[in-house]
């Protein structure tokens, strides 16, 4: 994480003062966004950048759903299945990635390529059933949609 | 269209988001305005407004910063809450997405207002593209001299600080929201002291919905007298709706408060999905009980309409639900939400949302128990009012709200271990 301090530094400018404990959770999505997870040197460097206990780092890292500790799989699918997308067909969608996958919900495939979740609500339910590639939501998923999405990202480079 | 439009005003184009284009359309000209006035009289206005909060309590925002008494010197801040998470509502999103300087200059005209300097948008990791937007918006008002330093003409400077959250419903409850900005895991906090007495770092702190706050541009602009012509005298101004479920046309409309609720569904929104029959509306995010067809025959899209049928317009986010759809598996939908997300502190949510989960998945694999039932309702009443944020109640609220109305389908299931409507969730063409 040590590479990334001077942008850290500006991201403090536009907090008040003596807001250093505010930084950690932006500070981690950055490492992660770098390294795709978030190492034990990273927790390490963390605490002693922002003189934060690591039992705070380590709280944030466990509590909060979209940390994680280790690396998943290229492309990351997360697929809502709250009420409004249970709704809409998610569940018929999930069944179809996992099939599709050869993979349960939590696992990554074999070859690395894919991480399958499931996630409760994406803040999408007019365009239900959702879906996030990495970052980027698809919405109103449909088999036909997800089969091209999966055939499209195994051939490319897994990102959407 | 349903009524009167006060946020949803302009054509959404592909640069309709840019500041150039907010300000063509008279963008920021009411923040000129405002810092002509009083700050004192700016809270004035908005108390004279009547408008209530859209976060889901439609609390008067007005009352909530005449709590907050700015003194000069002292260190005051401002949170807008965009943390929008609550099952079944994506309104904020469309604020973030397609008008963020319209919270931008709201902010800045609620901070002159209250004495703030520094200003956060706590917004859900989740979301990306509205993520990116409100940066992208920050960025052209600092770029554009409106944040950082004093706003020409004026020696009011404010800082904003988008702040993305990481995967959590509790940190849309305001204490939750503030203990995450501290940098720790969500916990929320008892009040008193309130936030607006002691918030983010034991400095007084408002924290308002992004629509609330989005309101307040136009508030000032038009005045209190102008805006309470929209809408009811209790519910005065617009609310936006966030429609999904077994409806033709889902989607985001702006409302405005006293308009038929039928009327708003079978035209607005153009009925029911595949022309089906409709079971009941979940009105305003899970946490509001359900009303069946005839229940809200009547009622107009308005606090005082909705709130004496025993349930509420809650976050604005409205769930329709086809005839025969299987109210136990929508139970059991919402009781592993909730279940996800209790946050652990409080015992009688911690073990309630897990006993409560654990019962449906029970009923539904076919081993409920006849005595399940008053089981759920036991719990559901024991989280009442025990926990220290509102998430125990809702999800009380919300399970006891369809067991009161569709016993039958559990009694059913319980007894026959079988859904009596299929199972289904999804409305089939």
């Amino acid at each position: 994480m040590r590479h990334l301090i001077p942008e850290f530094e500006r991201m403090k400018e536009r907090f008040p003062e003596g807001f250093d404990s505010s930084l950690v959770l932006p500070c981690l999505h950055r490492i992660q966004a770098d390294r795709g997870y978030v190492a034990e040197e990273d927790i390490v460097g963390l605490c002693e950048y922002l003189s934060v206990p690591r039992i705070q780092v380590e709280e944030v890292l466990s509590y909060y759903t979209m940390l994680r500790r280790e690396g998943i799989g290229k492309t990351h699918l997360q697929v809502c299945r709250n009420i409004a997308c249970s709704m809409r067909g998610a569940e018929g969608v999930i069944e179809h990635a996992c099939k599709r996958l050869g993979v349960k919900p939590g696992e990554t495939t074999a070859d690395g390529k894919f991480t399958l979740s499931t996630v409760e609500c994406l803040g999408s339910c007019g365009t239900a059933p959702v879906l996030m590639v990495n970052d980027a939501y698809h919405e109103n998923m449909t088999l036909e949609k997800l089969d091209a999405l999966i055939a499209d990202l195994s051939a490319g480079g897994g990102n959407s | 269209m349903p009524g009167r439009q006060l946020i949803m005003d302009f054509e959404v184009t592909p640069t309709s988001h840019t500041l150039a284009d907010y300000k063509a359309r008279g963008g920021y000209e009411t923040l000129v305005k405002a810092l002509g006035m009083a700050p004192a009289d700016i809270t004035k206005e908005v108390t004279a407004s009547g408008l209530l909060g859209h976060g889901g309590a439609a609390f008067p925002v007005g009352r909530k910063w005449g709590v907050m008494k700015p003194n000069p010197g002292e260190i005051h801040y401002l949170c807008a809450n965009a943390d929008e998470g609550e099952p079944g509502t994506f309104k904020d999103r469309w604020i973030l997405e397609h008008a963020p300087h319209l919270l931008v200059e709201s902010m800045l005209i609620t901070s002159y207002a209250l004495g703030v300097r520094h200003a956060f948008v706590y917004i859900r990791g989740e979301f990306d593209l509205p993520c990116r937007r409100i940066q992208g918006a920050v960025d052209e008002a600092y770029a554009a001299g409106l944040l950082g330093k004093p706003v020409p003409g004026s020696d009011f400077t404010l800082d904003i600080v988008v702040y993305r959250g990481a995967g959590s419903y509790v940190c849309g409850e305001a204490s939750g929201l503030i203990t995450s900005i501290e940098g720790r895991k969500p916990y929320p906090r008892n009040r008193p002291p309130r936030l607006t007495v002691k918030g983010l770092f034991q400095k007084p702190t408002v924290i308002n919905n992004v629509e609330s706050l989005a309101n307040i541009t136009g508030i000032i602009r038009m005045g209190a007298e102008e805006f309470r012509k929209v809408g009811t005298a209790k519910s005065p101004g617009t609310q936006l709706i966030s429609i999904s479920g077994h409806i033709a046309k889902p989607g985001v409309y702006e409302v405005e408060y006293g308009y038929s609720w039928a009327k708003f569904l079978d035209e607005d929104c153009g009925g029911m999905l595949h022309g089906a029959k409709m079971k009941c509306v979940v009105p305003g995010g899970i946490s509001t009980k359900v009303l069946t067809r005839p229940e809200i025959e009547n009622l107009t899209l308005s606090h005082e309409s909705v709130n004496p049928a025993g349930s509420g317009l809650g976050s604005g986010g409205m769930i329709v639900i086809a005839e025969g759809t299987c109210m136990v598996r929508l139970l059991q939908v919402l009781l592993r939400f909730y279940h996800h997300e209790s946050c652990g502190q409080c015992t009688p949510c911690r073990e309630g949302m897990g006993w409560m989960h654990r019962i449906i998945d029970r009923i539904v694999a076919g081993e409920g128990l006849p005595e399940d039932i008053e089981r759920l309702y036991a719990i559901s009443h024991a989280n009442d009012g025990t926990t220290i944020c509102g998430m125990g109640d809702a999800a009380g609220f919300a399970t006891v709200g369809i067991l009161n109305k569709f016993r039958d389908e559990f009694e059913y299931w319980i007894a026959n271990k079988r859904s009596k409507m299929d199972g289904r969730l999804e409305c089939r063409a």
